[in-house]
């Protein structure tokens, strides 16, 4: 069981973190605002998802897992409004890419 | 494996540090520095201080990251940082180095065991009540750092009001200039600060047994107040309310009135009667998250600079 939970543990950590390259990756290479925040959504979303979850066989008990959990979200929903308010100004010509 | 991350961390917050220095935007230094204060609060969790962790979060760096956010954005265009002459920049930068060189001296040649409070405190921790050290050292054995440390926060608040026009005076700060409304940031301000409230409270709750407190709490509830003053959901408060300005002093007044009960209880100033100690220690912290929350809010909002009420 135990080894079960490290293999677990290691390939959704390893995983996330490969979106969080992606999206590192994305951020430096792609030509506008509005991709790159494409890029870093994604990793926000997914990368930290993973990492998430991989994590969740090491909590204490199903408090710990949700307050996890909810961490996960709250980054969410403010790295979703963020891409958001950064997209409505640059479409408006407020920022310059 | 840890070394190397530690190693890692060490030297992302010195590129960080230096990308902070040398850039020419007072927008980008911001932005670098709240990177580098993210990073030094990671730095700390390393070294086991979760609680100085999260006030370098809390306070470092997002209350004074919006702080510097508004001060660069209110300097005028273009925000070229102004450069110095050849002479004060190498004197500043041998001073600095001279403060490095004293620090890394002081950490690599210590006395070995390096001289330390933490037997005493864990020994006096008990009487209490608290079960984390660290607020335990914040409200009893250094209580009167911690009380001057609120009346300095009074303090510079009034320095900033006192620089608010005459015609303004008892008046409200515009903390961000009222625009077209952002639905985006309204559906942000409407859910996001019952959720922000609950943690900001647990924050300070938790802090008598666990990292936390009232000054991290406090930095919470300030974020979700500023976030719907930003939307446009809440107007700023006048600064010539009474009762804004009774909740501003509650905190250092109930600490200064515990603390002198403490002549009559307990026989000595800020001494708590011990079978009361951590009743009174959390109304007193519970009177300061309302202080801190305010003063944090204000401060960010800068001097009142309209008579009216929008």
């Amino acid at each position: 069981m135990s080894i079960m939970a490290d293999v677990f543990t290691i390939l959704m950590v390893i995983a996330g973190a490969v979106f969080f390259l992606a999206g590192t990756v994305g951020l430096l290479r792609f030509p506008d605002t509005l991709t790159r925040l494409h890029a870093l959504t994604k990793a926000d979303n997914l990368g930290l998802g993973l990492v998430v979850l991989g994590l969740l066989p090491w909590m204490d008990g199903p408090l710990g897992a949700l307050k996890l959990l909810s961490i996960w979200l709250l980054v969410q929903f403010a790295g979703a409004t963020t891409a958001q308010l950064i997209a409505r100004l640059a479409t408006r010509g407020r920022i310059t890419s | 494996m840890t070394m190397a991350f530690d190693f890692g961390l060490g030297l992302l917050v010195l590129v960080v540090a230096g990308w902070t220095i040398a850039a020419q935007k007072a927008f980008a230094a911001v932005v670098g520095f709240v990177a580098y204060g993210i990073l030094l609060a990671l730095v700390w969790v390393r070294l086991s201080a979760v609680d100085v962790a999260m006030t370098e979060a809390a306070i470092g760096t997002g209350v004074t990251g919006v702080l510097l956010l508004r001060a660069a954005m209110r300097t005028p265009t273009p925000q070229v940082v102004e450069q110095s002459s050849q002479t004060v920049r190498a004197v500043a930068a041998v001073l600095c180095l001279l403060v490095t060189a004293a620090l890394a001296t002081v950490v690599l040649y210590a006395t070995d065991p390096a001289p330390s409070l933490a037997p005493p405190v864990a020994q006096a921790l008990p009487a209490t009540g608290l079960g984390n050290p660290v607020t335990a050292v914040l409200m009893a054995f250094r209580a009167v750092d911690t009380f001057l440390e609120k009346v300095v926060l009074l303090l510079a608040l009034i320095g900033v009001w006192s620089l608010s026009p005459d015609r303004a005076w008892g008046g409200a700060p515009t903390l961000w200039e009222p625009g077209p409304r952002d639905e985006v940031l309204v559906f942000l301000a409407r859910v996001l600060p019952p959720v922000g409230i609950l943690v900001g409270l647990y924050i300070f709750w938790t802090g008598a047994d666990h990292p936390g407190g009232a000054f991290q709490g406090g930095a919470i509830l300030a974020a979700m107040w500023m976030l719907t003053m930003m939307a446009g959901l809440a107007d700023e408060p006048l600064a010539g309310r009474a009762l804004l300005r009774a909740a501003l002093i509650a905190g250092p007044t109930t600490f200064l009135t515990v603390g002198l009960a403490g002549f009559v209880t307990a026989g000595a100033f800020l001494a708590y009667p011990e079978a009361y100690s951590k009743v009174l220690i959390i109304a007193i912290e519970a009177a300061m998250i309302v202080t801190i929350a305010l003063t944090l809010t204000l401060l960010v909002a800068g001097p009142p600079d309209r008579g009216e009420l929008r």
